[in-house]
């Protein structure tokens, strides 16, 4: 299996790694049966997203794709970090490889995750908003390009 | 620390060696004839060849005659299985639990034409229990399959009492000693098995090349037709530097095995020792059952393609049978097949010595694996580091 030197650099060297304790919104997917866990936490003003830091375990693709989202996110407002797809985070690492796309879908999620948690603490309904966040399938097959 | 680099991953593949190499290259330069062509440098290499033949039988205590060369481990698995249940009207094939896919997937493709695959479990601690072959071996088992020494915890199968059960039933034996030839002594006499594989390029011969050991007097459907070579049981222009390859390092490590064995024992026990005083380190596979160089542990809340890219940037070469290196979601089914759960196979972690490892080497791997598993355990939603302790 080979990645890209991105997907080595994100990995080697995570951006954005840590916890916020007063966080705005925090999110969770994955589990730790299928051996990816991400944990995304939001600090938010003015609909911007001011901070953002991620905690992942999970192999060189899932660290390297919550660093990679971090980066696309921090400094966008809401409405663009809700434009964030898992195929704008293969691009900016260069590709993964097909069995590691999954791990991509879960940085989306994760980051999907963190707001609709800020908007539930803003007591809004985050569904209409940031929509369902779908369980991942088993194997995120149907998300592979 | 200062940076070193360490190849202990020699459960995957072992560098050639300097005799292994030496030995080959006649044959690979001007010694291109066909062995089974009749001028002198035909003639030349056929007793190459059949040098190459009589040496590794001398390593196993077998005879020339029962030695087959072949491409491999794969091959072999493949063959002794296969051929042995063509050529049975009995349809049953038992096989360990811990098997590699080799011996799996070959017991697996014979189902779709009738053959009754059954595993024997291995208990806890990676090992198989004779009373439990014998309570589901029966007359309609025409071979039983267990592999000698496990490629991913390194446990060593109890495979003479196997063969004595397989034969009170009359079936035949084989085993996979594909990671335990080169590196404890074998003889296949007292194993007692029919069948017998290994790989040279784990014992520090070339690639492609290995050996089928057939105990005289049993019969075997080919897996390879052709031209009649390797006296009408394997086809295929012989390969004969890979042969002289191989029987040249199968000698320098069954000659070395007295002085090797005791001290990478002790190495692998040094190795075991500092990894377990990592917090929430477990071994995984029997501690005395052992390969003299494998060692495998789960690492708590650590994800073990993760740990593998990171022990690399530490420079050394390790392996895991997690998901991620699997390229499924599930873990290695040897890891399974021991109790362990999903989420802490994740975490596993084989590392296989070098032979010229020393007590400092053992020692650096020691800090890379708590200096890979402090950074990821930093970085990981499960791991409580204030506590010191898994969420």
């Amino acid at each position: 299996m080979l990645y890209s030197d991105k997907v080595m650099d994100h990995f080697a060297h995570p951006r954005n790694v840590g916890e916020i304790p007063d966080a705005d919104g925090v999110g969770t997917v994955g589990n730790a049966k299928c051996g990816d866990i991400m944990q995304m936490f939001l600090k938010i003003e003015n609909d911007v997203i001011v901070d953002v830091k991620f905690k992942t375990f999970g192999c060189g693709a899932a660290v390297a794709t919550s660093s990679m989202a971090t980066e696309l996110v921090k400094g966008a407002t809401i409405e663009e970090a809700l434009k964030l797809t898992n195929k704008a985070v293969m691009e900016a690492l260069d590709g993964l490889p097909p069995v590691k796309v999954h791990c991509s879908v879960l940085a989306e999620q994760a980051i999907r995750a963190a707001l609709s948690d800020y908007y539930r603490r803003q007591g809004i309904d985050p569904e209409p908003i940031v929509g369902k966040i779908e369980e991942l399938d088993e194997h995120g097959e149907e998300e592979e390009e | 620390m200062e940076k070193r680099f360490i190849y202990a991953d020699n459960a995957a593949t072992t560098p050639l060696s300097e005799t292994a190499l030496n030995a080959m290259l006649p044959w690979l330069k001007e010694g291109y004839g066909n062995p089974s062509s009749v001028y002198r440098i035909a003639r030349e290499s056929r007793i190459a060849l059949e040098n190459a033949r009589k040496t590794v039988a001398e390593c196993l205590g077998a005879k020339p005659t029962e030695i087959y060369f072949t491409s491999g481990g794969t091959e072999g698995d493949n063959w002794a299985i296969k051929g042995a249940l063509a050529r049975s009207r009995r349809k049953g094939v038992i096989i360990s639990n811990v098997e590699h896919h080799a011996v799996l997937h070959s017991a697996l493709a014979m189902e779709k034409f009738g053959f009754k695959v059954t595993e024997l479990p291995v208990r806890e601690n990676g090992i198989v229990s004779p009373d439990d072959l014998r309570a589901m071996i029966d007359e309609d088992t025409a071979i039983v399959s267990v592999m000698l020494a496990n490629n991913e915890i390194g446990t060593i199968q109890p495979i003479a009492e196997l063969a004595a059960i397989a034969h009170e039933h009359g079936a035949l034996m084989h085993t996979d000693a594909v990671q335990a030839a080169g590196h404890i002594p074998i003889d296949v006499k007292e194993l007692g098995v029919d069948i017998l594989t290994i790989s040279a390029h784990k014992f520090h011969g070339p690639k492609g090349v290995g050996v089928q050991y057939i105990r005289s007097g049993v019969r075997i459907t080919n897996l390879i037709d052709g031209g009649g070579h390797e006296r009408g049981r394997r086809s295929g222009t012989e390969n004969v530097a890979s042969a002289c390859g191989l029987a040249a390092a199968l000698k320098e490590a069954v000659d070395t095995l007295p002085e090797r064995m005791p001290r990478l024992t002790a190495m692998r026990n040094r190795l075991i020792d500092g990894l377990l005083k990592i917090p929430y380190v477990q071994l995984t596979g029997d501690l005395d059952k052992r390969l003299p160089a494998t060692v495998s542990v789960v690492i708590n809340a650590v994800e073990g393609e993760g740990l593998i890219l990171t022990l690399d940037e530490l420079g050394v070469c390790a392996s895991s049978g997690s998901a991620c290196t699997s390229g499924s979601l599930d873990p290695s089914h040897v890891l399974l097949a021991i109790g362990l759960k999903h989420e802490v196979a994740h975490g596993s972690l084989r590392l296989t010595l070098p032979d010229d490892i020393d007590e400092d080497g053992v020692d650096y791997i020691i800090w890379a694996v708590a200096t890979a598993a402090e950074r990821l355990r930093a970085m990981s939603p499960v791991w409580d580091s204030s506590a010191g302790r898994p969420m």
